[in-house]
Parts: C-alpha cells; sequence; structure tokens
C-alpha cells in the first residue's frame, strides 16, 4: 500500500442521524457491481436511496450531499452507532469513493469502524456536543481540518478538539502499513504455533484424515 | 486454582498466536466460509504475490447472496455483477483448491445454514465469515464473527486475523418462556430491552435455563441477531445438546478424534465465578410473540402491543426518532398493531429458514389458505432443508396454502437478486434486518418469528398466531 492517511482538510458535511446503517450508506442491490468496478469505483453508488430519486439518477436536493456548499465533502459528520448493520465493506469504499476520507460521530458499527482502517478512512470519535459544535457552522460549508499525529480536530472557526484513537490503529493510518506483509514476517511463529495446535486439536485440522 | 474464565476467554487464550500487547492478537483462524459476493476480488492480493494457502482444507464457499431463487436457476443474475461474483469465486476456489457447495449441489445454501448443518463449524473454534449474521454460528459454542472483505484477504493467506479483543457481556434469561414463544421472540425482546447499541464492543454469552432447553436451531436464531445489538460475536456454550446435534455431521471428527474433541469441548463452557464486563438479566415469562414497528430491530413490540407515540418520548431526540420511523413504516401512534394489514409474508435467511422453523410454520399453514392477493414466499435456508422438507411434505402445506416453494439462498433477506417485493408494500419477514428499504425500495419490514408470518399471511394481517393455534 502506497497511500498513509496523516492530515486531512476538506469541507465537511453534516448528516446527523443516528443508526446510519451500511444498507444506507451501499445499498444491497449495488454490491455485485464490485465485480465491474473494483474498491476504487465505488462512490457513485453512496447513499444510492437518499442521494437520488427513485429513477436512480436525478439528485434529491434535500440531501445534504447534493447541496452546493457540501460539493467535494472529505468530512461528513453523523450522529451515533454510523455504519451499524451489515459487514459489507462496500460501504466504506463507497465513501472513499466519493471522496469522503474522515466521518465524526460519537460512536461506530464495530465492523465498519474497522473495515475503514483497512481502508484509509478515519473514523472519528467526537462527544455528541462536539459533533453538534462543529455541525452547527456548516451551514455555508466551511473547511475542518484533521490532524492525526496531534489527535485533533478543527473546527471552521478555528476552535480545536482533541480526540482518542487507539495507538495500533493511529499506526497503521500514518504509514500505511500492508497488514499481509507483516504478518508474513511472522510465519514462521504461526507454523510453530499450528503444529502445537494440531497435536492438541487435531479434529479441527480436516486434513487429519476425517 | 486457576482463574475462573469465561467461554470466550477459554477460546480466545486457545487461538492467540501472539499478543501485540495494544488490545489486538494475531488469532488462528480455523474456518473461513465464503460466499459469491466476494467473487474473485478476495483472491487478488493472493494472486498478485504469486501466493499458496497456507490451509485451504479449512475454507468452503457456496452460492447464496446474489443468486436467484426460482426454479431453474442459473448462474445468471438479474442483478449486475452478480453472475461476474458467482463464477469468479468458483473459478478461484477451484484453482485454490477450496471445497465449495455450488449450485446444484444439495448441500448449497446460506452461509450460516450450511455451516452447522455439515458440521463445519465446531464448539471452541474460530470462524469468519464477510457476513455480519455470522454471529448465528456461535450458537454451537464457538467464536463466529463477520468480517470485511480485506480481512478475508488476510485469512486466505495467512490463515489468521489481527482482532481486537472484545469486552464481555452476559445475558442470563431467568424463569420459563410461555408457551408459543419462540427464540426469535426472546432475541427480539431482548433487543428491546436493551437497545441496538447494547453489544457494541463485546461479544455476548446467553445463558440460564431458558436458553439451555433451546435446540441447537433455536440457539442459532438466537445468536444471529446478536449483530442487531451492535454485537459481533454471540455465544451459547456447548453442551449435549450441541454434541448430538453435531454427531454424525459430515464435517465433525469421527471415532477416537470425536472422543478427543468432546473431553476438549467439555472443559469450554464458562467457569463458576468468571467475570464479565457487563452483565444483564432478561425476565423470560415476560416475553410474547414480538413484531418490529420501526426501522430498527430494536423498535419491537409484542404482538398485543401498541405502537409508540412520539408525545409520549421522554427527550426530543426519541421523538424525532420515533416520528421518522413511523413516517417510514406509515402506522399510527397509539394504534393496536395487531389487525395491521399485509402485502408480502417472508420466510426464509439464516435467521429462521432450517428445519425446525419451516415445521414451526407449516403447523400454521395446514388447511389453511394465504389471503387473495399477498406474495407469500418461503425460501428454505439450504438444499438440504428443503430436501428434508419435502421429505416430510412441508413443501405441499406451503404451496397448498399459497406459498411459492424456492430454491435456497438469502433472497429477500438482503433483495440481491432479482427477487423482489412490491415497491412499497408491508412485508412480515422472518428475516433479521428492517431497515428502510432492505426488503426493496420502500418496502415496510416488520421482523417476527416464521410462526407469525405464517398467520399474517393466512389473515392478511399482523396476527397473534397464539390465536390460531389448533
Ligand atoms: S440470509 Fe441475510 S443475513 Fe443471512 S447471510 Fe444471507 S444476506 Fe446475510
Amino acid at each position: 500500500m502506497d497511500e498513509k492517511f496523516t492530515t486531512l482538510t476538506g469541507v465537511a458535511a453534516p448528516l446527523l442521524r443516528a443508526n446510519i446503517d451500511t444498507d444506507a450508506l451501499c445499498p444491497s442491490r449495488f454490491l455485485t457491481r464490485i465485480n465491474e468496478t473494483g474498491k476504487d469505483g465505488f462512490g457513485g453508488f453512496l447513499f444510492g436511496d437518499w442521494r437520488y430519486e427513485k429513477d436512480e439518477k436525478t439528485p434529491r436536493g434535500d440531501f445534504v450531499l447534493n447541496q452546493p456548499q457540501y460539493q467535494g465533502a472529505k468530512f461528513l459528520l453523523a450522529r451515533d452507532n454510523f455504519g451499524c448493520g451489515s459487514s459489507r465493506e462496500h460501504a466504506v469504499w463507497a465513501l472513499k469513493g466519493y471522496g469522503i476520507r474522515c466521518v465524526i460521530a460519537p460512536s461506530f458499527g464495530e465492523i465498519f469502524f474497522n473495515n475503514c482502517f483497512k481502508n484509509l478512512v478515519l473514523p472519528l470519535v467526537l462527544p455528541e456536543a462536539q459533533v453538534e459544535a462543529i455541525a452547527a457552522q456548516l451551514d455555508d460549508g466551511g473547511e475542518v481540518t484533521v490532524d492525526l499525529e496531534a489527535q485533533t480536530v478543527t473546527a471552521p472557526d478555528g476552535a480545536a478538539f482533541a480526540f482518542e484513537i487507539d495507538p495500533a490503529r493511529k499506526e497503521k493510518l500514518l504509514k500505511g502499513l500492508d497488514d499481509i506483509g507483516i504478518t508474513m514476517e511472522r510465519w514462521d511463529e504461526i507454523k510453530t504455533w499450528q503444529d502445537a495446535d494440531r497435536a492438541k486439536r487435531p479434529w479441527n485440522y480436516l486434513d487429519a484424515g476425517q | 486454582m486457576a482463574q475462573p474464565r469465561t467461554l470466550f476467554q477459554k477460546i480466545w487464550d486457545d487461538h492467540e498466536i501472539h499478543d501485540f500487547k495494544n488490545g489486538y492478537s494475531l488469532l488462528h483462524v480455523d474456518r473461513n466460509i465464503m460466499h459469491d459476493l466476494l467473487g474473485s476480488l478476495v483472491f487478488e492480493p493472493l494472486d498478485k504475490r504469486g501466493m499458496k494457502m497456507p490451509n485451504p482444507e479449512l475454507h468452503f464457499a457456496t452460492q447464496d447472496h446474489g443468486i436467484e431463487t426460482e426454479t431453474g436457476r442459473t448462474d445468471e443474475t438479474k442483478i449486475a455483477g452478480g453472475k461476474a461474483g458467482v463464477q469468479g469465486l468458483r473459478r478461484k476456489c477451484k484453482e485454490y483448491g477450496i471445497t465449495m457447495f455450488d449450485l446444484g449441489d444439495e448441500r448449497q445454501g446460506i452461509c450460516h445454514v450450511f455451516t452447522p448443518e455439515q458440521g463445519i463449524a465446531l464448539p471452541g473454534s474460530t470462524l469468519i465469515c464477510g457476513d455480519s449474521h455470522t454471529s448465528t454460528i456461535g450458537g454451537l459454542g464457538l467464536l463466529a464473527w463477520g468480517v470485511g472483505l480485506t480481512e478475508i484477504e488476510h485469512v486466505l493467506a495467512t490463515q489468521t486475523i489481527v482482532a481486537q479483543k472484545p469486552k464481555t457481556m452476559r445475558i442470563t434469561f431467568e424463569g420459563d418462556v410461555a408457551p408459543g414463544v419462540t427464540a426469535k421472540d426472546m432475541i427480539l425482546y431482548t433487543i428491546g430491552q436493551l437497545g441496538a447499541k447494547a453489544g457494541n464492543g463485546h461479544v455476548i454469552e446467553y445463558a440460564g435455563a431458558a436458553v439451555r432447553a433451546l435446540p441447537v436451531e433455536a440457539r442459532l436464531t438466537m445468536c444471529n441477531m446478536s449483530i442487531e445489538m451492535a454485537a459481533r460475536y454471540g455465544m451459547i456454550a456447548a453442551d449435549d445438546v450441541t454434541f448430538d446435534y453435531l454427531k454424525d455431521k459430515p464435517y465433525a471428527p469421527k471415532g477416537e478424534l470425536w472422543d478427543k474433541a468432546l473431553a476438549y469441548w467439555r472443559t469450554l463452557p464458562t467457569d463458576e465465578g468468571a467475570a464479565f464486563d457487563r452483565e444483564e438479566t432478561i425476565d423470560a415469562t415476560k416475553i410474547r410473540p414480538m413484531i418490529t414497528w420501526g426501522t430498527s430491530p430494536q423498535d419491537v413490540i409484542g404482538v398485543d402491543g401498541r405502537i409508540p407515540d412520539p408525545e409520549a418520548a421522554t427527550s426530543a431526540e426519541q421523538k424525532a426518532y420515533i416520528e421518522r420511523a413511523l413516517l417510514y413504516t406509515g402506522l399510527q401512534p397509539n394504534q393496536e398493531i395487531e389487525g395491521t394489514p399485509i402485502d408480502v409474508a417472508f420466510i426464509g435467511s439464516c435467521t429462521n429458514a432450517r428445519l425446525s422453523d419451516l415445521r414451526a410454520a407449516a403447523k400454521v399453514l395446514k388447511g389453511r389458505k394465504v389471503v387473495d392477493g399477498i406474495q407469500a414466499w418461503c425460501v428454505p435456508g439450504s438444499g438440504l432443508v428443503k430436501r428434508d422438507a419435502e421429505a416430510e411434505g412441508i413443501d405441499k402445506v406451503f404451496k397448498e396454502a399459497g406459498f411459492e416453494w424456492r430454491e435456497p439462498g438469502c433472497s429477500m433477506c438482503v433483495s440481491l437478486g432479482g427477487d423482489k417485493f412490491k415497491q412499497g408494500g408491508r412485508a412480515i419477514s422472518s428475516t433479521n434486518r428492517n431497515f428502510e428499504n432492505r426488503q426493496g425500495v420502500g418496502v415496510r419490514t416488520h421482523l417476527a418469528s416464521p410462526e407469525m408470518v405464517a398467520a399474517a399471511a393466512v389473515t392478511g394481517k399482523i396476527t397473534d398466531v397464539r390465536k390460531l393455534a389448533s
């Protein structure tokens, strides 16, 4: 992987609802399109049911990402439990493909949260009141900045908020590390463990003559 | 004496290859289950590196998500890109030596249905799959969870996963459930009590006499919906009920290996005095047949209950929440939910499409007819479920009542394939998610047990199944 996540500055769009699920982020009917688009080509499906009229083409004027001040948004602000529901990583690919690299919310669905890091998208946890405080400044657009190293988010008015992030995940984002490559460096350790486990739980290994 | 440990902790300890000392561990993955949504894409990193899989025999695949469920189906899907997924996965499984239960194979079915059925999932093991309802399989007493595609790439290449250790939570059911109350009602009630976020960051162990009394298939139903409480993992300790179920399953150990496995499995249940990060109790005597009224599984009431009133909400946020949900579901506050007319009745999915589910629904349907104009479908969870149901004549009961009897797959649980409900229709469904548009654009979903779905199909409206008891 050659990408990293260090700092990000850009337009932030407020979508202040709780429980925005991954079906909403990427409706099911688009999932199989991955075979045509690959992981990078999924932005067009983001919020497919909310962004467009039923014809799936005409943008709905009342949807936040269709409003002129939020064009090119890199941040999304939401309420509790963002990304709950289905494990589809497509939800993250849709956000990233659209250009959103950071979602700020008080809490996240766990699988979604995890999937974000695998794709160098930052799911940033801030208390509800701080999400509201930033969102209140976004009526006319306005840029937000996140500095991952310093663990701060800066609102359009310059107010900075500190956020917590797991150090291991932070490092992954900053360095853009290749997970498979790192684990393979431990291959001997894995192999030794598996050999011992084979002796302990032989039934688990289906080549053990079952 | 050694520190008492939970079931979860024992499995975790026995799969930990490396502790990164930062809350994460490298865990061995005993089983990986794949489906057509992954297509060939998930094999890209292996292809690129020219790597071999270390343990292809520990991986299994099927076609379930995007395929059609009509009789005479082929690889063709009505959904764009679906066929490429089906064929891509097939090609790659062949190339890498992975066992696939393909279309046309009796063992083909929904990933979380065929896995227990084949004895592929065993107590005390770790299992991952690219579907959030993998928690289902924890009903056999193992650690099973849903992961994203990038994590599966890692498992294919290394047979391991980097996992963050969850907190533990035990939900204990006290008292017995009333007759006519199912595992689906138990779990829906629990989600209603604790909320859709309750399990975030946790592994849930379900306990108590009412849980122990459940047969394996019902335990799978219960664990299935753990994710609807935001818990990635749900589990029920394996016991004799589990062992009886698994014995002689095709991939379960045999002979001496079985005895050895059994001795190990018996050491796994949570020790007396083991501490959980969170403990909850549920009064099982309060549970009735449940039905959802909103757009999250937590929006649930007893079938004899009334639809919530936003005016009675305790906060502005809750008021807005109820209003929004009711706007979508088109229901009136304070109304009784019983009697609400429905357009669609669906029995299927990894939550409730096993043989016991179809039997229970057939009991209600027998000698009755689906009300005219209602689209009623039954999609068995696997080819084996279908075969066994047909051997008992259950298919005839469904068909005579006016249900369509279809081929196994996810179908309207995820509405990927050509399977479509009437736009904006009101559906009662034995599935697990009533999110907006989940079962088709504008479709309003009410989650319930298969029995309740059958009762609604033959009365044309949401009905307390206990009133139809014959
Ligand atoms: S039936 Fe539904 S929940 Fe179950 S595996 Fe299929 S899509 Fe997922």
